[in-house]
Formats: C-alpha cells, sequence, structure tokens
C-alpha cells in the first residue's frame, strides 16, 4: 500500500461541543435523528437529514443557528451530509484552519429552523434521502427494503411519484446522477439498482451484481458515467455506463443502456467499507472504513477508460478511534474532506494530491 | 491455577530464549492473546441462554476455545464462534446480539468484534451471521423494546 503522503498531518486543535464526551457505541440505548419517525425526510426546503445511526451524534447535541461568519463556516457546512441547509451545524472540528469560534455551537439556544414536513409513507427507518440535481424530485430509501421518489413544486408540495420494491433486503443508500434524473440504490442483497423514468413511472432499468455482500455507499464520477460502490465485502467496484450502440461492444438489452464493473479495488481495506465519495472537483475517490481509516484513490493518468487502475493515494491511519461512517468532499474548495465517526466526532481533512501520481 | 502455568510458561520462554531458540517477543505475543481471549470468555461465558436458565458456558454454546484474539495494527480482533443449541434454534440472532451488547459494555480494551455461527450448527448460518455483524440491523433490534429486555435479561450480571 502507499504511504500515507498527502494528508495533512493530525490537526492540532479539538473543539469539543457540549457536555463533553460520552461514550458512544452502536448499541447505545439512545434515538438517533430520524431514527425510528419512519417516513420523516424533510425538515425544511433543501434540508435533508438521514436516518443514520451512530457518527450523527454531532447533529443532535447542536442547535441550528445562522451564521454570522462567511466563507469558513459555510463551506463546513456544505460538506457535510451533502446536502445540508446553511443552517443545520456540525460539532467538534479538527481542522486547524478553520476557526473554532465561526463553528461553536451554544446549546442552550433555541433552534431557529421550523419544520416544513412531514413526508410519510416508509415502514421502517429511511436510512437515506437525495436531492435530485434538478431541486424537484427526492428520493428516499429505508429498511423496509423500498426505494421512494417524491416531486416538489413551487409551493413547497410534495407528492410521492412512485414506490419502489425493486430490492429484497434493507436498502442502505440512494444517490442521484450528476446531471441526468437517474437514481442508483445501494441494498443489504448484494446488489446496486439503478431507476429511471419510463412513460410517467419509474422503473429499475439495471441490477449491478458482483459484489460479495451488502453494499453500503454509492458515489458517481464527476461526469456520471461512472459509479463507485462500496460494500461489506471490503472492496470497491468501479462500474460504467455502455449506452446501445457502443463501440466497445457491450450488449445492451433495447434501449437500456448497460452497466459493467470495470474495476475492482481490493485489499486495500481490512473491514467494512461504509461510504464512499468521490470528489466533482478533482476526481478523488475517498473512503470510510470500520478499520478507523479514511483512504483516498486517484485514477492513474494514463489509465485506459474501460479498464482504469486506481492508485492509493493516502491513507490516513486511526482517522478516528472507531468506525468511520461516513465521508464527504466540499464541492467548492478542492481538497477539503469531511468524516464522522461512531467515536462521536466529526473531523475535518486537508487533502492534496501526492507530488508524481 | 493460572498464575502457575503463566509462571511456568514464562520460564520456559526465558530458558528458550537463552539457549538462543527463541525470541522473547515472539512468545510473549500468543501469550497477550491468550490472556485477552480468556478476558472475553469470562464475560460471554455467564450470559443466559434466552429460552433456558442456563449460562451459554452450561449450554456449550460457547467454549474457550471458540473466542480468538488477533491483534492487527495495535487493535484487537475479537472473533467468536458459538455453536447454537439447535440446528433450527430461531434463537440464534438473539444469541449473537447478547454476545455483541455484553462485549461492547464490558469488555475494556479496544476491540473490533466479528461473531459467527460455528459451521455446519445451523440451517440458515450465512444470514445470522450477516445480520450479526451488520451493526446498523443490530441497533435497529436493540431498539425494539422487547428485544432490548431480553437481551437485558441474559446479559445481566448475576448477583
Amino acid at each position: 500500500m502507499a504511504a500515507d503522503a498527502g494528508m495533512a498531518p493530525r490537526p492540532l486543535r479539538r473543539a469539543l461541543l457540549g457536555s463533553g464526551r460520552r461514550p458512544v457505541g452502536p448499541l447505545a440505548p439512545r434515538r438517533p435523528p430520524g431514527g425510528r419517525d419512519a417516513g420523516r425526510a424533510a425538515e425544511r426546503r433543501r434540508t435533508a437529514q438521514a436516518g443514520q445511526q451512530a457518527g450523527s451524534r454531532a447533529f443532535r447535541d447542536c442547535h441550528t443557528r445562522r451564521p454570522r461568519a462567511p466563507y469558513p463556516v459555510s463551506a463546513a457546512w456544505a460538506l457535510i451530509g451533502r446536502d445540508l441547509d446553511s443552517r443545520v451545524l456540525i460539532g467538534v472540528a479538527k481542522c486547524s484552519s478553520l476557526p473554532p469560534p465561526a463553528l461553536a455551537c451554544n446549546a442552550r439556544s433555541p433552534p431557529a429552523s421550523k419544520c416544513v414536513t412531514t413526508l410519510e409513507g416508509h415502514e421502517n427507518e429511511v436510512k437515506s434521502v437525495a436531492w435530485a440535481p434538478s431541486g424537484n424530485l427526492l428520493a428516499t430509501c429505508s429498511r423496509d427494503k423500498s426505494v421512494w421518489v417524491w416531486e416538489v413544486d413551487e409551493e413547497d408540495e410534495y407528492e410521492c411519484v412512485s414506490v419502489l420494491n425493486s430490492h429484497t433486503q434493507d436498502v442502505k443508500h440512494v444517490v442521484w446522477h450528476p446531471s441526468q434524473e437517474l437514481l442508483a440504490s445501494a441494498s443489504y442483497d448484494d446488489t446496486v439498482k439503478l431507476y429511471r423514468e419510463e412513460e410517467d413511472d419509474w422503473v429499475c432499468c439495471a441490477t449491478l451484481e458482483g459484489h460479495e455482500s451488502t453494499v453500503w455507499s454509492l458515489a458517481f464520477d464527476p461526469s456520471g458515467q461512472r459509479l463507485a460502490s462500496c460494500s461489506d465485502d471490503r472492496t470497491v467496484r468501479i462500474w460504467r455506463q455502455y449506452l446501445p450502440g457502443n463501440e466497445q461492444g457491450v450488449a445492451c438489452s433495447g434501449s437500456d443502456p448497460s452497466w459493467k464493473c470495470i474495476c475492482t479495488l481490493s485489499g486495500f481495506h481490512s473491514r467494512t467499507i461504509y461510504d464512499i465519495a468521490w470528489c466533482q472537483l478533482t476526481g478523488a475517490l475517498a473512503t470510510a472504513c470500520g478499520d478507523d481509516a479514511i483512504r483516498v484513490f486517484q485514477e492513474d493518468p494514463n489509465s485506459d477508460p474501460q479498464q482504469p487502475t486506481f492508485s492509493l493515494t493516502a491513507h490516513l491511519h486511526q482517522a478516528h478511534s472507531q468506525d468511520v461512517n461516513c465521508v464527504a468532499w466540499n464541492p467548492k474548495e478542492p481538497g477539503l474532506l469531511a468524516s464522522c465517526s461512531d467515536d462521536g466526532e466529526v473531523a475535518f481533512w486537508k487533502y492534496q494530491r501526492p507530488e508524481g501520481l | 491455577m493460572q498464575p502457575v502455568s503463566g509462571l511456568l510458561s514464562w520460564t520456559l520462554s526465558r530458558v528458550l530464549w537463552l539457549l538462543g531458540l527463541s525470541e522473547p517477543g515472539a512468545a510473549r505475543q500468543p501469550q497477550i492473546m491468550e490472556e485477552k481471549a480468556l478476558e472475553v470468555y469470562d464475560l460471554i461465558r455467564t450470559i443466559r441462554d434466552p429460552e433456558k436458565p442456563n449460562t451459554l458456558e452450561e449450554l456449550e454454546v460457547v467454549s474457550e476455545s471458540c473466542v480468538e484474539v488477533q491483534e492487527i495494527n495495535e487493535e484487537y480482533l475479537v472473533i467468536i464462534r458459538f455453536t447454537p443449541t439447535v440446528p433450527h434454534c430461531s434463537l440464534a440472532t438473539l444469541i449473537g446480539l447478547c454476545l455483541r451488547v455484553k462485549l461492547q459494555r464490558c469488555l475494556p480494551f479496544k476491540h473490533k468484534l466479528e461473531i459467527y455461527i460455528s459451521e455446519g450448527t445451523h440451517s440458515t448460518e450465512e444470514d445470522i451471521n450477516k445480520q450479526i455483524n451488520d451493526k446498523q440491523r443490530v441497533a435497529a433490534a436493540m431498539e425494539n423494546p422487547n428485544l432490548q429486555e431480553i437481551v437485558e435479561q441474559c446479559v445481566l450480571e448475576p448477583d
């Protein structure tokens, strides 16, 4: 494995919040936000909180607060949870480049946001929510094995347009294609499924099989031509879309594009990979693993698009003291990565691509 | 008994080292793993079976040899392979849950945990293994008040 070149040294300061550290494990008897309330998907327009388990303790402890400082605060907020409204605050800042006072949270001030709508329908915990790039569609998935697609109009009215029951087990994650209305879902049934709207109805247009265990998360690359999936089988798979009539001669059924696994990254992770994030600015691929580490991969400069090779360019051992559950790249600042963990902390990292790689 | 056997093996390893036949560090490593494994076993053997009034040790669901501890990058990986009492026991997942909860709460050193049903002892062992090792599903199960109560009773320390 490559050495951990390229990652900023462990940050010096740590700003703790609230009443300090309390032991948190995945089995601590407490209710994660949105966990038991099946169907609660939207806090307010453009705010979404997934019913994540441990690792979102920071959300629970913080109250929302209107920002006063510019850039540092909004950058941090934008990258956590991917679609968070600027008013939902995050907890501990481990990165020394972000001023702690701007991110500090006063636990005593009352919440400044109000719930606009509650979406009901799911019969079990909602595990993931995602806004489509157009902003008009919202996808939710649940442990009830279904994926729901909701449409929202100008008056903030939400309407369920489809309930997709293609998976045979819990659905862990949903993500939208960066430019098309193509939805992908990852499930405990070891598959990834893709959905599209066809003649006014949403259908499952592809099933990606190959992982040997639960698929925990997905990420599209900046162009949307490739999809990365990470799994409990400790591998990352990269899938590529082939349109009908493609030059490479990949068979397609009818007018549906087909997806093929073009790369598998194995041997890098020693435990379940819980999350994967593909930077839209730099193309770097970050993974959150159950061995407490964060890894970053980059595609080799001259790799064949049909058979790409990825190299491990950064390996942050003990990024957290427990499982890393989630990683997210900042959409505006290249190299700024946020991560959260079962240890109850959220950390910010600055990544620079190592020279010569 | 244990201190004596510990002393014996330590003495033996010292003698071997002096004779140039082994590295002192190497002899110590398996010793640490055994100690840790025994620590783990001490916690799990008193867990009660969900159905019967006996402990898992009494029912031979767990034994000393079913606990394995490995050291990986300064962290310990604990692997437990338990044998449910009957092949189609529907309480196998519950036993797995009890094991996980007990160790999560009581094991003093930092560890990662894997729990499996010992091979060939259950009809749906792959499904059960997958469930017990999925932390999201385990947490969801523990939010179920009925399951939570049963687990609490099973892991409760005897007075």
